[in-house]
């Protein structure tokens, strides 16, 4: 009991000193975690993959298309239960910055393979009598103000033209990593348009999401796959949900990786700023500590007052940057729209963001505490006046 | 007001202490060697510099000689090893230091209480040693005080508390009235009087101060690190007046 007083009582005996710190600590541990948040966001897509899709693509690259015949082979492939066609639109929402995935898919067979879009029945089967019909998720109708029955204008940049899509459903996520900034619409209907308009453009299929029916099966599922076309005009790569996914993280990797390194940066310099407030401490105190030593506590008690202090300052601030962390991000979240689809600190941020608190309250305290315990008792008396 | 034990409290043999200062040895302390009687009231005084709190240091085994023997209680503090030598000042020693040395962050209770956390006594009997003490150096009233709250010589009473709350033998004080003014220092000088006459301490005692020195039965002197003499204090008083 006297000794927690003593560390307690310690820490806040430079109430603007301590103050200063625990802000810098919360600033920090508050930046560390909205970074790791935004990394965390960078593979939501990727964390929220199912290890029963597969995603089959143009081997050459994403740019290159599939004829749409290629649907019925995969179909016939034993292990493949669902195949559906997806293209990636790439419209514009009145403003280029107004961002947001738009696929045109095979309606039935899509939905039946994510679950996570949760839709009302009656809705969906709006949207599938619709051709011009459209799915849009929660957080994109959240963020754009759409209602059911409003149409949706996209200029085309992929598919030139104006685009007018209706909204008939709007999906809500199983889980709260479930993306919902997306929105859907028949392939169908933008096929028909195309091949009006250009039509060796036509019947062209940018991936097949395949549902298959025993995840332990896609090594072999996806070769068999590839397998079909080798040899063909468009050989095709095919892959776990996970794997396309983390493939677009890849191609963004520098940018995630200077993330990261920024976030440890700054959990760096409150070691530094922390470090340097308890060093400033033990030296004030070393009267003190040669006065507990003379008293008959060990060098080990003196240390651990030292810690003690480090790591108590540590823990508030961490605790009041982590409080911080979860209006802060979600306000960040919401700044930024669509752009992330999921941005939600997880419990592994808040974990890592007590760790790196420990960290440094732990690591702040080793010089000083060192040089606490090891003070000669004469030399530290004499440090009195 | 010995415990019936005639052999000395202290015993100080060929005691030879320096500092490095620099690159030189700096000799402090040369071929010391005297005993101290149990219940004994101790004055050391000498010019500074002379290594008279040095003395006062190995004796409270704070600090060690190059050689020689320092007994106390019949144990030489010069064998035990740092974490042993902290557990016998501990139990053995009460210091009391010019400036109080009180953990600013305690009240004057709870200083007084810290030895005794290192003691397996539970809180109820800490606390009743604690109130007791304080109330010996006419401080009850004044127990959920922090030294901050206090004046020099309360503080320094609070200090004498925390020194006999173990109930050691023996008791250090290096320039116990050295900050204090005169009334402050007449009360603190007349506790370490009863704590001697009344509790039989043994008390070994820096001090420049004259009227502080009249307090000790007797008086030693060191210059440039050697006993020049040694005496009552009525002895070392005429003395002075002769000087």
């Amino acid at each position: 009991m006297q000794f927690l007083k003593l560390v307690l009582r310690n820490s806040l005996r430079h109430k603007l000193r301590t103050g200063l710190t625990v802000l810098g600590l919360v600033v920090a541990i508050l930046a560390f975690g909205l970074l790791q948040t935004v990394v965390d966001a960078w593979y939501a897509g990727a964390e929220s993959a199912a290890p029963n899709r597969l995603v089959t693509r143009n081997a050459i690259s994403l740019t290159f298309s599939m004829p749409l015949h290629y649907r019925d082979k995969i179909r016939g492939v034993d292990g493949v239960r669902t195949v559906g066609a997806a293209n990636w639109f790439g419209g514009i929402y009145q403003d280029p910055k107004n961002f947001f995935p738009q696929f045109a898919i095979d309606p039935a067979p899509y939905f039946a393979m994510y679950p996570e879009y949760r839709v009302n029945d009656g809705e969906l089967h709006a949207f599938l009598r619709d051709r011009k019909g459209a799915v849009i998720g929660r957080k994109l109708a959240t963020t754009y103000g759409f209602k059911l029955g409003d149409t949706i204008p996209l200029q085309g940049t992929i598919y030139p033209g104006t685009w007018s899509f209706t909204v008939r459903a709007i999906y809500d996520g199983a889980e709260a990593k479930t993306d919902t900034s997306q929105m859907f619409f028949h392939w169908d209907y933008v096929n028909e348009t195309v091949k009006a308009k250009t039509p060796r453009r036509a019947d062209q299929v940018g991936v097949f999401v395949v549902q298959i029916d025993d995840p332990a099966r896609s090594a072999e599922v996806s070769r068999a796959i590839d397998r079909q076309f080798v040899n063909s005009l468009a050989e095709t790569l095919t892959e776990t949900e996970k794997a396309f996914q983390l493939g677009f993280v890849a191609m963004t990797e520098a940018i995630v990786v200077a993330i990261r390194i920024v976030s440890f940066v700054v959990i760096f310099i409150i070691l530094a700023v922390m470090a340097n407030t308890m060093a400033m401490t033990a030296r004030e105190r070393l009267a003190e500590y040669a006065t507990l030593k003379a008293l008959g506590f060990g060098p080990g008690y003196v240390a651990r007052l030292v810690f003690g202090e480090s790591v108590a300052i540590a823990i508030i601030g961490a605790a009041l940057g982590i409080a911080a962390t979860f209006p802060v991000s979600a306000a960040f979240g919401a700044k930024m729209g669509t752009l992330f689809p999921v941005f939600e600190v997880s419990g592994a941020t808040v974990a890592l963001q007590i760790g790196c608190a420990l960290v440094v309250g732990v690591a702040a305290a080793l010089l000083p505490g060192r040089r606490a315990a090891r003070v000669k008792i004469v030399d530290g008396l004499r440090a009195i006046g | 007001m010995n415990d019936g034990d005639a052999r000395p409290l202290i015993s100080i043999r060929n005691v030879f202490k320096s500092y490095r200062r620099g690159g030189q040895v700096v000799p402090v302390l040369h071929d010391v060697s005297f005993d101290v009687a149990r219940g004994d009231f101790l004055g050391l005084m000498g010019p500074s510099g002379s290594g008279k709190s040095t003395l006062l240091n190995l004796i409270a085994g704070i600090d060690k000689p190059d050689t020689g023997a320092v007994l106390v209680d019949g144990v030489d503090i010069t064998q035990l090893g740092e974490s042993e030598l902290a557990d016998w000042r501990a139990g053995a020693v009460g210091f009391i230091f010019q400036f109080y040395n009180l953990m600013p962050v305690l009240t004057a209770f709870e200083n007084v209480e810290l030895p005794l956390t290192l003691t397996h006594l539970p809180r109820k009997l800490r606390r009743q040693h604690a109130e007791a003490a304080l109330a010996l150096v006419g401080l009850a009233d004044r127990m959920e005080h922090y030294p901050s709250e206090l004046s020099g010589g309360q503080q320094q009473r609070v200090a004498i508390a925390r020194a006999i709350i173990t109930d050691p033998k023996l008791i250090v004080a290096d320039e116990p009235t050295g900050d204090l003014d005169r009334q402050s220092a007449e009360d603190v000088l007349a506790l370490m009087d009863r704590l001697n006459v009344e509790l039989g301490k043994t008390i070994l005692m820096v001090t420049h101060d004259r009227r502080a020195a009249e307090r000790a039965h007797a008086i030693m002197y060191l210059d440039k690190g050697e006993l020049s003499t040694a005496g009552d204090v009525h002895e070392r008083s005429v003395r002075d007046a002769r000087r």
